[in-house]
């Protein structure tokens, strides 16, 4: 992965992000950690993409008061990161417009910060005040409407409150954190090894992406190169796993308009291939396959054959469900200029991955920094520059059709060999970066070693948190009675979010 | 015909109205599970519904007035009453007098107006939501259905449903063009008046999609189940008034105990038939954008109006 670290100053901090803003570079991840055990303050961090890769940049804070410059006026995704680190690390963004709390709820008071390391893990306090000023649109007819964070249907907790006038949304506002496990925390008390398991559970729909992004964080600390086959694994399943997610929303989408057809099709195809992962690889959604140093277990040629069979029967439904998408009516209807985020605001505003490729930001990991084996295949960015719900689907289709040729070329060129080596001690205060490309977007886990191959800080970091935002400007506009589909044509995840 | 027969004739039908109407919503349910290669659950699901929800202890809002434990029992009454009225299995029931097409518009009304004021009854902003998106269908969905209903009235030269029905099913048979535009508008009427698809989604779970699933959502058990129950009983009428006025043959005399079977036979072959249609329409169609019921509605309106100024044409 080509990624460099640096330190700087919290007086270049702000330059440093105007430059990279005018290079065209994003704000993939924020967050801060408690260095007091070896600095005796605080840090921030950050993580740029730019052309040549991610730069991963720290900035030392002090213990007394850790404050530093605020950039969500260069980067607006940089908000609620900044209000996260706040609340977990507390340390402060100065001159920044929003200082609610974002990922505290009631299960810790505002002056305590769960992510330091004096923080008892045993303590527990009585629950606090929730309250949370929103924001209050005011007009004649205007009203408001909240819904969750206890949703009907089988939907992770997270509220929305809507500002409407007759049926038209004027404001979406989201209030995040219900999920908050404390899982950056618990990596805190493992080892190197034992955090795989974790990684792969922080959003289920992500597994692959995030276990094998942790597993290149723990291979980067120490020094591990696993064997070639395992990486060729690594890939079919990351592809598979999109695969998955793709014939899942893609129904879901159906399901939204009322198309109940497409919903029953999309998922029966999903099942299929569900089972066929738990035959083959030992878990539906591929759990604990990616671990640090190779993978779990081996596919068989058999296995593969197996696999090819049922994503070439797979694509052939596909092919026939997406032309009766394509050709229904009422259906591109719906999903035609429903939800838009156009290139501009997506540029703007930092819209990643699947969305952001569907709203013309042409940026794919696969293709922009290939990692083995990727760097062999050639990966085919598919793109759309309408950012509605429709180009959201034609995005999904495509990359559906993309990535079952990349499992294909892929499994031509799983040569024989090993699929594990032991994964190295790490020394204490190495650093390891892993970055993927997840049916959602960029995954991205950063890593710092303790003394035993212990983890002193990790951050795992879901491409939902610059996603989160444009949902509220995609609905804006748009009638009370789309935003389920709108909402679902982005499928960002909560607990990725919420941590 | 002796009065006492005929009043057992009532009473039959209102007693087979009511215990046949959610076997209907059972057949229709088979159907689309079918049409989306679902194995379907049992016809019989609906009583099972029923029979739960009857056997648990309902949940009441706090603020909610007398009014909200009212609704279902109007909305019940309405419905069973609107059966009642419609000619099912026989023609010149002694209810059937009491009111006519113009009468049976304004019970769904009735039963309409308490089911959105029950809505907004305990304050949610979903049973708001609901109620609104209710009268913006509804206020549509009446005059098309009036319409439609005129069309046929203009035939038999009465508003009496039993007069309509006894002229089209039991003298000469002639072809009327005007009833082929009605026969479209009144079951695009039947798809808005019954929250189906297009318009909307019975299925759904998405309460921001919702109209009238939007307005119960607070119900639980009983209440519930009233609701639930009339809601068969609004699909069943729907249907029993669209084969009245478009496929009446078949239908017995009042009193005629002997036509009694066929009679069944027909509404049955009927039922069977419509619920299926039904079915297909919903698994072809997507729903339509909240704004587009209207255009939908007026469409309904406007072949209603057409099929009327063309038995005009063709008289004159």
């Amino acid at each position: 992965m080509p990624a460099r670290r640096a330190a700087i100053e919290p007086a270049q901090l702000r330059s440093a992000c105007e430059s990279a803003r005018a290079r065209n570079e994003r704000l993939v991840a924020l967050w801060g950690s408690d260095e007091t055990a070896r600095s005796g303050g605080f840090a921030l961090h950050l993580a740029l993409a730019g052309r040549s890769g991610l730069a991963w940049l720290t900035v030392a804070l002090a213990r007394e008061h850790p404050r530093y410059p605020g950039i969500a006026d260069i980067f607006p995704s940089a908000n609620r990161m900044q209000r996260a680190a706040y609340d977990l690390v507390g340390i402060h963004a100065q001159d920044s417009p929003d200082h609610r709390k974002w990922l505290r709820h009631r299960a810790w008071p505002g002056g305590s910060f769960p992510l330091r390391k004096d923080f008892d893990l045993a303590s527990r306090f009585p629950a606090s005040d929730d309250r949370y000023p929103y924001v209050k649109v005011e007009g004649e007819g205007v009203h408001e409407i909240p819904v969750g964070p206890v949703h009907a249907g089988t939907i992770e907790p997270g509220h929305f409150r809507f500002s409407i006038v007759g049926e038209k949304i004027l404001r979406l506002e989201e209030r995040l954190g219900y999920k908050h496990k404390g899982i950056e925390k618990r990596f805190e008390s493992m080892t190197l090894a034992d955090g795989a398991r974790l990684a792969g559970r922080i959003s289920g729909d992500s597994t692959v992406a995030f276990a094998w992004a942790y597993a290149m964080a723990a291979e980067g600390a120490s020094s591990t190169q696993p064997p070639r086959r395992a990486l060729v694994l690594r890939a079919i399943l990351l592809e598979i796993e999109r695969i998955a997610n793709h014939l899942g929303d893609l129904g879901y989408l159906g399901n939204d308009v009322a198309l109940a057809f497409g919903f029953y099709q999309f998922w029966r195809l999903k099942e299929d291939l569900l089972r066929l992962c738990a035959e083959l690889f030992g878990h539906r959604y591929l759990m604990d396959f990616v671990v640090p140093g190779g993978v779990a277990r081996d596919l068989s040629s058999r296995g593969a054959e197996r696999l090819l069979e049922r994503l070439a029967s797979i694509q052939t439904e596909v092919a026939s469900l997406r032309s009766i998408y394509d050709e229904h009516a009422g259906a591109q209807d719906r999903f035609i200029m429903t939800g838009q985020v156009t290139p501009e605001l997506a540029d703007r505003l930092g819209l990643c991955g699947m969305a952001g490729r569907a709203s013309g930001i042409g940026r794919d990991l696969r293709v922009d920094y290939p990692v083995p084996p990727y760097e062999q295949l050639d990966v085919r960015i598919a793109t759309q520059t309408r950012g509605d719900v429709a180009a959201r689907a034609a995005v999904r289709f495509d990359e559906f059709a993309e990535s079952l040729r990349l499992i294909r070329a892929l499994v031509a060129r799983l040569e024989p060999g090993e699929i594990k080596v032991p994964l190295a001690t790490a020394a204490g205060g190495r650093c390891g970066i892993g970055w993927t490309e997840g049916w959602r977007g960029d995954v991205l886990v950063a890593l710092e070693t303790a003394d035993g191959g212990r983890i002193h800080r990790l951050h795992p970091h879901d491409p939902s948190w610059q996603n989160w935002p444009l949902l509220e400007r995609a609905v804006m506009g748009n009638i009370v009675p789309d935003f389920p589909l709108i909402n679902k044509s982005f499928n960002l995840s909560y607990s990725g979010h919420d941590l | 015909m002796t009065t006492a027969s005929a009043v057992a004739f009532q009473l039959l039908q209102s007693v087979f109205v009511v215990l046949v109407a959610p076997l209907l919503i059972g057949w229709v349910n088979q159907c689309r599970a079918w049409l989306q290669n679902r194995s379907a659950p049992s016809i019989l699901l609906p009583y099972y519904t029923l029979a739960k929800l009857f056997h648990k202890d309902a949940v009441i809002a706090h603020d909610a007035s007398p009014l909200f434990r009212l609704t279902p029992y109007v909305l019940f009454g309405c419905m069973w009453l609107a059966s009642g009225i419609v000619p099912v299995l026989a023609t010149s029931l002694p209810f059937a007098p009491a009111a006519d097409i113009i009468a049976l518009v304004g019970v769904f009304a009735l039963a309409r107006v308490f089911s959105a004021l029950a809505a907004m009854d305990i304050g949610t902003s979903f049973g708001g939501l609901g109620a609104r998106r209710e009268m913006l269908i509804g206020f549509l969905a009446e005059p098309a259905m009036l319409m439609t209903m005129f069309t046929a009235a203009f035939i038999s030269g009465s508003t009496q449903l039993t007069t309509i029905v006894d002229t089209l099913a039991h003298r000469e048979f002639a072809i009327h063009p005007s009833l082929a535009f009605a026969a479209v508008a009144f079951a695009m009427v039947l798809l808005a008046e019954n929250a189906r698809v297009p318009i909307d989604n019975p299925t759904t779970h998405l309460e921001l999609t919702m109209v009238h699933e939007a307005m119960i959502l607070e119900y639980s058990a009983r209440h519930l189940a009233l609701i639930e129950w009339a809601v068969a009983l609004k699909l069943f009428a729907y249907f029993t008034i669209g084969i009245a006025l478009f496929l009446p043959w078949g239908i017995a005399q009042a009193g005629d105990w002997a036509g009694l079977p066929l009679a069944i036979a027909a509404l049955g072959a009927k039922l069977a038939l419509g619920g299926a249609a039904l079915a297909v329409t919903e698994t072809v169609l997507a729903k339509l954008r909240l704004f587009l019921a209207p255009e939908f509605l007026s469409t309904a309106f406007l072949l209603a109006v057409l099929g009327m100024l063309i038995h005009f044409l063709v008289l004159g």
